[in-house]
């Protein structure tokens, strides 16, 4: 293991539905080995990801462990913030009152700085 | 420049194993180096050794393995991944008691840590899936 420590900034694009793939969780376990390896993650759920940061979620009847209790628990590895592009969620009728308390709001524009000012871009 | 490949798509059902196979040949062709490969989600089954592709078929996991064997490249499948998968090398088939070992000599089972070092090392971090 080389893992230096520097700390980088990475952004997460998290655009896909929580549950139809196992593309949430992948890209929340990336959130947290990114945290644990001291970077600064930028996470944003842009498309049909957000759907994944919708409050109240219960998945029991497909035996599988919510997705938003896991997005929750990422304060605890210093996630603060999690950000939904707004232009998604109006879209699909969504307002922040749906949603995760950790959540705000972000405008396109707002999403490409948060890229021209990372290291690296993950996309699931 | 340093590149870092993460490769989440299975071969053969996805058009982007294959774009991720020409991709990290192009660029060693072009004198960049890979600091890194990382196999994660279905992308693991890109280095199972035990498939068997029909002779007028392109080999996706063979020409993988040949290439990572041929430079030298640093290649890690993500354990979480492939475990579930079967992807499995000889430590992991003693560990459970399995009958056989799935992956190739030429890659490693490691966690997501060498995803985030490859982001931190790498000039460029390019995504297929």
């Amino acid at each position: 293991m080389n893992t230096t420590n520097s700390n980088t900034n990475i952004t997460l694009l998290a655009r896909s539905a929580p549950y139809g793939s196992d593309a949430a969780k992948l890209c929340l376990d990336i959130s947290i080995a990114a945290a644990v390896f001291e970077q600064t993650v930028t996470y944003i759920f842009l498309d049909d990801g957000v759907y994944q940061v919708l409050n109240n979620q219960d998945s029991s009847a497909i035996n599988s462990k919510a997705l938003g209790k896991g997005l929750e628990a990422l304060s605890l590895y210093g996630i603060e913030k999690l950000y939904a592009d707004e232009d998604s969620l109006r879209e699909r009728n969504l307002s922040l009152n749906q949603l995760l308390p950790q959540v705000e709001l972000v405008s396109a524009e707002a999403i490409k700085i948060f890229i021209s000012q990372s290291k690296s871009v993950m996309t699931l | 420049m340093k590149f870092s490949l993460v490769v989440y798509s299975a071969p053969y059902s996805s058009q982007s194993a294959t774009t991720a196979l020409h991709f990290a040949q192009q660029l060693l062709i072009q004198g960049h180096e890979i600091y890194r490969l990382f196999f994660f989600g279905d992308g693991v089954h890109n280095a199972n050794k035990l498939a068997v592709v029909s002779q007028d078929e392109t080999h996706i996991q063979q020409q993988w393995d040949k290439l990572i064997t041929s430079n030298n490249i640093d290649s890690i499948v993500c354990v979480s991944s492939a475990l579930k998968r079967g992807i499995i090398d000889l430590e992991e088939s003693n560990r459970h008691e399995l009958e056989s070992v799935s992956l190739f000599d030429s890659s490693e089972i490691a966690g997501l840590g060498q995803l985030i070092d490859a982001s931190i090392n790498s000039d460029r971090l390019v995504n297929f899936g």
